[in-house]
């Protein structure tokens, strides 16, 4: 956090779309998670308002992006309006606190077959890895890279590790990976870089389902270990 | 008219269905997707009757062949392609772009396009797959939307949405009421003309426009790549700033470590972490989707009144287009 930073600083990220650090963030505040939480309790405020031009709101690390309707607002008009919402010491974050989720994962195996490799290179046992992987309880910074793939705040910084130097082409879906210090999941079968260590069976984004993502920003996650057997019953339920 | 349905007999090199997009869901990682060019599938959308925002196919490089078992009137704009229509006795007919043509059953065979990369083609009554999160457009990451979330097979048949359709004999072109060159905005200097782009506060983001680029031909709807590189004369020595993944959008010009630059499109990412040299403005980044492999590419910057000023322009041309059409087919369905 920069106490000093008393206003929100803009940059246009597109010509309907502004890039917002609000009052007290910057990217140097990336590691900070009480910076995170500034921007998530900016963004709920923006969107509790809900203005009629307002087309998409993306909270991030430090920034938070406002994507709005041209044909509706004048871009300088919409900038005016989020600087007033951004007055430093407004309401508490709005609604209830945090939803905690917890996602159970199958550590290790054919489910993460970096995790003796990743293991070996901390100098820790597989099975320490994974206990320290599932102590925290980790915060969905944002959402992005793919539809639902959460990037984690959080981890234990004795597990932050390179990503690949080549990505593979096929990451299983559910795959619980690390990539540098962060923690994710992805939730589809795609190429990716990260180092999986585990899977978990529940689906991550599903866009006919009424609540497509099964993370938003802001979310509190909790990675609960499972086996195999307990792994084939839940990709079984509906 | 209930049921239609058009039989893909082969895609094309890359169709996909699309409308105007998909808002409200970035903070869940999904793209915005739809037509690259949305005033073009507007336009094609007008010319058949149909709503702005009704599902259109978006066509890359190569058309589809489809074989249409019913009367069936469509327009296509964009890109000019070779278009040609074989009706069930044989005959082949020339048909013309930017305009309505009305077409008995048959084959509507889309050739390659020339002048650009990419045309839409509207129906009346508009492809009517599911909508998906409130758009019907291809999310082709996100594996949704559209149909199947993919570009089209052949073999697939495309719902088309139930319309009244006078019976049809033989191909009907409705002749060009309007000045030829509307349709193809910006025509003149359409394929030549600097992309104009909007600096962020980074320092090597006014080097963008001292380099003369071309279309690389990796370029996708997610991002058009430029080849040449930008770090080897301006930045060798002087390394970039670590950056903090933050949120991307459709224009957004990123600048990965191998110094070549990346305009994202429609169905950019919601997030990324290279480096952002500003953005390509909303009025030309039509132009930009219709460059071809290969093609030149320069950059000119601009400020934001400038962007503003060119979009509002674009718009009023748009306004005075649609006005005309309205005014000469008569049979808007709605305001």
């Amino acid at each position: 956090m920069n106490p000093d930073a008393s206003e929100p600083r803009f940059e246009a990220l597109a010509d309907d779309a502004w890039l917002i650090h609000p009052a007290g963030v910057d990217d140097a505040a990336a590691a900070d998670i009480n910076a995170t939480i500034a921007v998530h309790r900016f963004a709920a405020r923006l969107r509790s308002a809900a203005p009629a031009w307002l087309r998409d709101l993306v909270p991030a690390y430090t920034s938070l992006a406002v994507f709005f309707d041209p044909e509706r607002i004048d871009a300088d008009d919409a900038r005016a309006w989020i600087a007033a919402q951004d007055a430093g010491d407004g309401p508490e974050a709005p609604g209830s606190p945090p939803r905690i989720v917890e996602i159970p994962v199958r550590y290790g195996g054919a489910f993460g077959e970096d995790l003796d490799a990743a293991a070996a290179e901390l100098g820790l046992t597989p099975d320490t890895l994974a206990a320290r992987h599932r102590a925290p309880l980790y915060t969905v910074a944002m959402i992005g890279f793919a539809p639902g793939f959460p990037y984690l705040s959080g981890l234990d910084p004795g597990l932050a590790l390179p990503r690949l130097t080549t990505p593979r082409t096929r990451v299983p879906a559910g795959s619980v990976g690390i990539g540098g210090a962060q923690t994710g999941i992805y939730p589809r079968e795609s190429p990716g870089g990260w180092r999986l260590i585990g899977r978990t069976p529940l689906t991550l984004f599903d866009p006919r389902r009424a609540t497509p993502s099964l993370l938003a920003p802001g979310d509190r996650v909790r990675f609960v270990a499972i086996d195999d057997d307990a792994f084939a019953r839940l990709a079984r339920a509906p | 008219m209930n049921d239609l349905r058009w039989r893909v007999e082969s895609p094309g090199a890359q169709t996909t269905v699309q409308d105007l997009g998909r808002d409200g869901w970035r903070h869940l990682g999904v793209a915005r997707a739809g037509a690259l060019d949305p005033a073009q599938a507007a336009l094609a959308n007008r010319l058949v009757g149909n709503p702005d925002d009704a599902a259109v196919l978006e066509i890359a490089l190569g058309g589809p062949t489809l074989s249409l078992p019913a009367p069936t009137r469509i327009a296509l704009c964009g890109a000019e392609a070779g278009m040609r229509f074989e009706d069930r006795s044989g005959r082949t007919h020339a048909i013309p772009g930017g305009r309505r043509v009305d077409l008995p059953a048959g084959r509507l065979r889309i050739g390659t396009l020339r002048n650009g990369l990419r045309a839409w083609l509207a129906v009346a009554g508009g492809i009517a797959t599911t909508p998906v999160l409130g758009s019907r457009s291809t999310d082709l990451r996100g594996g949704f939307g559209g149909l199947d979330g993919r570009a089209l097979r052949a073999g697939d048949d495309l719902p088309i949405g139930a319309h009244d359709m006078p019976d049809v004999v033989a191909p009907g072109v409705v002749a060009p009421v309007f000045p030829a060159q509307w349709f193809a905005l910006d025509a003149q200097d359409a394929r030549t003309a600097p992309i104009r782009y909007v600096p962020s506060s980074l320092g090597i983001a006014a080097a963008l426009a001292t380099h003369a680029w071309t279309v690389d031909p990796r370029s996708d709807r997610q991002g058009l790549r430029c080849a040449g590189d930008m770090l080897s004369t301006d930045m060798r020595s002087t390394a970039l700033p670590e950056q903090v993944s933050a949120p991307v959008a459709p224009g957004t010009i990123q600048l990965p470590p191998d110094g070549r630059p990346i305009v994202l499109l429609a169905d950019a990412q919601t997030v990324g972490g290279y480096p952002r040299l500003g953005h390509v403005i909303a009025a030309d980044l039509p132009r930009l989707a219709q460059r071809r492999p290969g093609d030149a590419l320069r950059f000119l910057a601009v400020d934001a009144a400038a962007a503003r000023a060119a979009m509002a322009r674009r718009r009023g041309e748009l306004a005075r287009l649609h006005w005309a059409i309205d005014l000469a087919l008569g049979d808007r369905p709605e305001s």
